[in-house]
């Protein structure tokens, strides 16, 4: 083995330096992973607060606290931020970030539309949100309040008047669209950035989960943009395809809604059990136990989901053959589900297992995650599930699913990864503190909901009455969620003392196998000087431990920037020998997403107009977003990509 | 062994914790409990969610105990250089824990699907009683079209009979759920749907709508009545009985015209002034207390209007007041010439244990609290305030309760 030596500039700036019109026109992967990431966590505290006051409404029987309309614009809103504001963009956060670094690439595929996905999220997200703003104006029924669900024809105008529905249903609209730029991105990066050697099956499982994520939104995503335009016709252009009255079928919206719905349970969950898969080995000092049985299960959990969505609809009685069919493969989800959780209890089996933060939330993972698995059983079976079903067992069930499982996963991922994102170590001894108070709140909250819901408590039910004597288990419930409120202020004290002083974390404090950790923390603009060659599945293992490896690779580089030296990577099988590394080309900063992601959520606010001011009003304001945004995408597709 | 005592009298609180949760939980002081079936229906689904129960209970004793056996077996030994051994998988292993599952999954699908195929048996049986649903923003209507019965919000059944139910709405979709009967069926415009069950223990059961269907979902209850066959049968009489019936109107000093002053402000003392008039003659037997009284001091949670004087009015005002109303364009009463559809049916009102689906007992000062202001008590609800004022409350009061 002969060592390279190869000396490269400085790089141009550290990662994060900068004003603020460096951010809004970034196309830097890593920077729009922390655009996301702090977005969707503004958003996962929103959530929380609506969260909270629910509880409070619900901590005892006739309470006045909030009134029912106040009630059901905060479980429709609680649900859906959580869903398309919080948890999806955490897991989107930890793709920009992550993806492109543990395959070896410099950026992902798309770098501007990956721009112009986070644009178009916070701007979906801002305009959901703004219907608060618009009830606080003064204007009736400006929030939406039919569910994260919307059923029709509860959300037609008969039904539904005021602009509720229609900001739920364009805001919907315009996050399915960063979704899809996002999906579509990330699967390209995936299959053609990988680094050389890098083969589908040397990929770490983080990466898998988030290519399986993406052919999950870019299938699942058309299905509720149609769903959504056909609820737009009604709403506004006069047409009837969920009005009973004229001719139109409730039960189209529910088809379509969990076609879309059930797959996006798994969207939800599938980063979580990617960070899992990465965050046990590491603290095991193990490699994941049964790496391909772990990939194809999730391959396997992602395209069962297509087959299940009518188990959300075994109430509306479609009929026993129906019932059993969607009982049967709904049953069969568990089982990749569970293969998936004794890999890792075997990954776990004969490690040296280090209880860091991160490695405690991987098991609670496991742990919750669990409990959401069994719960969700017993309504795979419709007769049982005709009990359950819109009652707080499911409620119980969900939370254990999505707060239990992507959550505690995500929060896994965040103690994981920190240091790579900020150079910094978060304090274990925080850390800890924040990891039992969320388990203990947690269970404190969610589990008396199971008995709440097979006692009779129905969901989405603003109060209830004393006779029934659920009191006592809903305040334990509301104790409970103040509780896990705090969990998440220790959590932010952690993050910020970390920020201000927290000790310098090095490349790889974790001892970690994935590319990832084999660039510097933060990784300068462009990740790697030199694009690794990949010659297994646990690349930095491989070279602290030579002696296990069944492919050594013959030369080694050494290169240096500005005298330090940055990295120590396989020499790449290209230009390698001549020695003549140029400086990375990394793509411009571009205004044009931004451009583009506002003149789409323009658009919208023109057919909003249209019942109260008519149809030139609409056209204007419509018409003037569509050019705004073609005005944006026409300039960035003539736009050059890199200086040359 | 001191260590290991210690450790266990340590656990017994919490197990005794544990055991004290399970027991409340499973307790029969839940009035709207799906643990405790009263109906052949109810109690397959239970039977099959019991054994869900168990089958769950044993796959969460076993990962979470292995898990936590490996959390203590495989911890990192303070100062170990452990190199633990690389291993990549085991195909047997990987077999067997694929196959585990789906044979315990067997074992639950197959008492699922036996139990989907008996619950939606549709053969009719001999003696079902058959009875129309329709849901409404948010309140209940049931038919019994057989029997010539229209009532709202408080369904009663013989105990022992198959009662089929065709449920329909008349707006957006509802879900008809009695926990101790039956599981969910959901009501949907353009489909009518259909569940069944036998009622087999007399008593009161409540029920409630369990798919979010506006403002007021949550004040969308009703009851069961399940009685024996000879009460349903006495029920079944009355509820067919026109309204109690009263005289034309004697012109009573008509307060609605003489005082301009909101309603909504008006102290109520001035109620009981109202002139109690007897009730002119009628075909059922005489309502037991026309003139209905509150205890002194009853005083309404939540809005301004309070009956210290008690609810005293007069029926025969209230019957001709109802006529000449609003009322009549959304109720029913047989007999009369209300017959308004959008609205419950009130022929016999009086009868009812609740009013305003489930919202509240069916006492002189509750019904006059909700003429007063129905939206206030029930947010979204489609009966406006009438601005009534305390003396006509007073005498619809007299009037509907009067409706046995």
């Amino acid at each position: 083995m002969t060592t390279i030596t190869e000396t490269l500039p400085a790089a141009h700036e550290p990662l994060y330096r900068g004003g603020v019109w460096s951010w809004i026109t970034t196309v830097d992967h890593k920077r729009i992973g922390v655009l996301y990431g702090v977005t969707a966590f503004l958003f996962f505290l929103v959530g929380g607060l609506e969260a909270l006051l629910m509880r409070i409404q619900l901590g005892s029987p006739e309470n006045t606290f909030l009134d029912p309309v106040t009630y059901n614009e905060l479980f429709t809103m609680h649900g859906t931020t959580m869903i398309f504001l919080a948890i999806m963009p955490l897991g989107a956060a930890a793709f920009n970030f992550m993806v492109p670094l543990q395959i070896g690439a410099r950026d992902v595929a798309f770098p501007r539309l990956n721009a112009f996905s986070y644009w178009v999220f916070l701007f979906g997200a801002l305009f959901l949100n703004a219907s608060f703003l618009v009830k606080a104006l003064g204007s009736a029924n400006a929030v939406p309040d039919a569910g994260w669900f919307g059923y029709a024809n509860l959300t037609s105008r008969q039904y539904s008047p005021g602009h509720g529905i229609d900001f739920w249903l364009f805001g919907l609209q315009i996050l399915g669209i960063a979704s899809l730029a996002a999906g579509f991105n990330f699967l390209v990066t995936i299959l053609n950035l990988r680094a050389p050697g890098m083969s589908l099956m040397r990929m770490p499982v983080f990466t898998w989960m988030t290519m399986v994520v993406s052919t999950l939104i870019v299938l699942a995503f058309p299905v509720i943009t149609v769903a959504l335009f056909l609820l737009m016709f009604d709403r506004f252009f006069g047409t009837n395809f969920y009005i009973p009255a004229h001719g139109g079928d409730p039960i189209l919206w529910q088809h379509l809604f969990w076609i879309f719905g059930h797959p996006e349970v798994y969207i939800l969950i599938l980063p979580a059990m990617g960070i899992v898969s990465e965050v046990i080995p590491t603290f095991s000092r193990k490699p994941l136990f049964g790496y391909a049985v772990v990939v194809y299960s999730g391959i396997l959990i992602g395209v069962l989901g297509y087959g299940v969505w009518a188990h959300h609809m075994f109430s509306t009685g479609m009929g026993p053959i129906a019932d059993a069919v969607f009982s049967v493969t709904t049953m069969l989800i568990a089982i990749p589900t569970g293969v998936k959780i004794f890999n890792w209890l075997a990954t776990m089996w004969g490690g040296s297992i280090r209880f860091t933060t991160a490695m405690c939330f991987a098991i609670g993972f496991i742990a919750m995650f669990t409990m959401g698995g069994i719960s969700g059983i017993m309504h795979s079976s419709p007769p049982a599930d005709l009990q359950q079903t819109d009652t707080y067992f499911v409620v119980a069930h969900l939370h254990y699913v999505l707060f239990g499982g992507s959550i505690l996963g995500l929060f896994a991922g965040f103690y994981y990864w920190w240091p790579k994102v900020t150079g910094r170590l978060l304090s274990e001894r925080l850390g800890k503190l924040h990891f039992w108070t969320t388990m203990i709140a947690f269970n404190l909250t969610f589990f008396p909901q199971h008995f709440l819901g097979l006692n009779g408590m129905p969901r989405r039910i603003y109060t209830y009455s004393a006779d029934l004597n659920f009191g006592f288990w809903n305040l334990v419930s509301t104790i409970g969620a103040l509780m896990l409120g705090a969990s998440v202020l220790i959590f932010m004290v952690n993050a910020i003392l970390s920020l201000r002083r927290g000790a310098i974390a090095g490349d790889n404090p974790w001892d970690a196998a994935t590319l990832e950790w084999s660039t510097s923390s933060p990784p300068p603009h462009y990740n790697f000087a030199v694009i690794p060659r990949v010659t297994s599945r646990l690349p930095l293992w491989d070279r602290h431990h030579p002696e296990r490896m069944v492919d050594r690779p013959e030369d080694e580089l050494k290169v240096v920037v500005a005298g330090k030296t940055l990295a120590r990577t396989e020499v790449p099988d290209d230009d390698g020998e001549s020695g003549t590394h140029h400086v990375p080309h990394m793509p411009n900063p571009s205004k044009y997403p931004v451009i583009a992601a506002l003149g789409l959520t323009i658009a919208p606010i023109g057919v909003m107009l249209k019942p109260e001011h008519g149809i030139p009003v609409f056209l204007a304001v419509t018409l003037t977003g569509v050019l705004i945004m073609a005005y944006g995408i026409y300039s960035w597709a003539l736009e050059p990509l890199e200086d040359h | 062994m001191p260590a290991r005592r210690r450790s266990r009298s340590r656990l017994l609180p919490l197990a005794g914790l544990a055991g004290l949760a399970v027991l409340s939980a499973c307790a029969r002081n839940y009035p709207q409990t799906t643990l405790a079936p009263k109906s052949e229906f109810a109690r397959t689904i239970d039977g099959v969610f019991m054994h869900t129960v168990w089958w769950g209970l044993a796959v969460f004793v076993i990962v979470e105990a292995l898990l936590l056996y490996i959390m203590f077996r495989y911890r990192e030994r303070p100062g170990s250089q452990a190199k633990p051994e690389h291993v990549h998988g085991h195909t047997r292993l990987e077999i067997a824990w694929t196959v585990a599952p789906a044979i315990i999954l067997a074992f639950i699908a197959v008492p699922t699907i036996r139990a989907i195929f008996v619950t939606q048996d549709m053969t009719p049986l001999g003696g079902d009683l058959k009875v129309r649903v329709i849901g409404h923003q948010w309140w209940w209507q049931f038919q019994y079209p057989d029997l010539h019965v229209v009532t709202a919000n408080e369904l009663h059944l013989p105990v022992g009979a198959r009662a089929v139910f065709d449920l329909e709405t008349a707006d957006v979709i509802h879900s008809f759920w009695i926990p101790e009967l039956a599981g969910k069926r959901d009501v949907i415009p353009r489909h009518v749907n259909h569940i069944w069950f036998t009622p087999e223990v007399p008593g009161t059961y409540t029920g409630q709508c369990a798919e979010l269907c506006g403002t007021s979902h949550a004040r969308m209850g009703f009851r069961v009545i399940v009685d024996s066959p000879e009460d349903f049968r006495a029920w079944v009489e009355n509820q067919r009985r026109p309204a109690v019936a009263y005289a034309a109107p004697t012109p009573t000093p008509a307060p609605a015209e003489s005082e301009a002053a909101p309603a909504e402000t008006a102290p109520a003392e001035s109620a009981s002034a109202a002139a109690p008039a007897a009730p002119a003659e009628s075909p059922a037997p005489p309502p037991a207390a026309p003139e209905t009284e509150t205890p002194a001091g009853a005083s309404a949670r939540g809005d301004t209007l309070t009956w210290k004087g008690g609810v005293v009015g007069d029926p025969a005002a209230g019957a001709a007041l109802f006529q000449r109303s609003a009322c009549v364009a959304c109720h029913t009463i047989s007999g009369t010439a209300a017959k308004g559809q959008v609205g419950p049916d009130l022929t016999h009102v009086g009868s009812r244990q609740r009013i305003a689906a489930e919202l509240l007992p069916n006492t002189p000062e509750n019904v006059a609290r909700w003429l007063h202001d129905p939206p206030a008590l029930k947010p979204g609800a489609l009966m406006p305030n009438l601005n009534l004022k305390p003396e006509q409350i007073a005498d619809l009061v007299a009037y509907l309760e009067s409706l046995k």
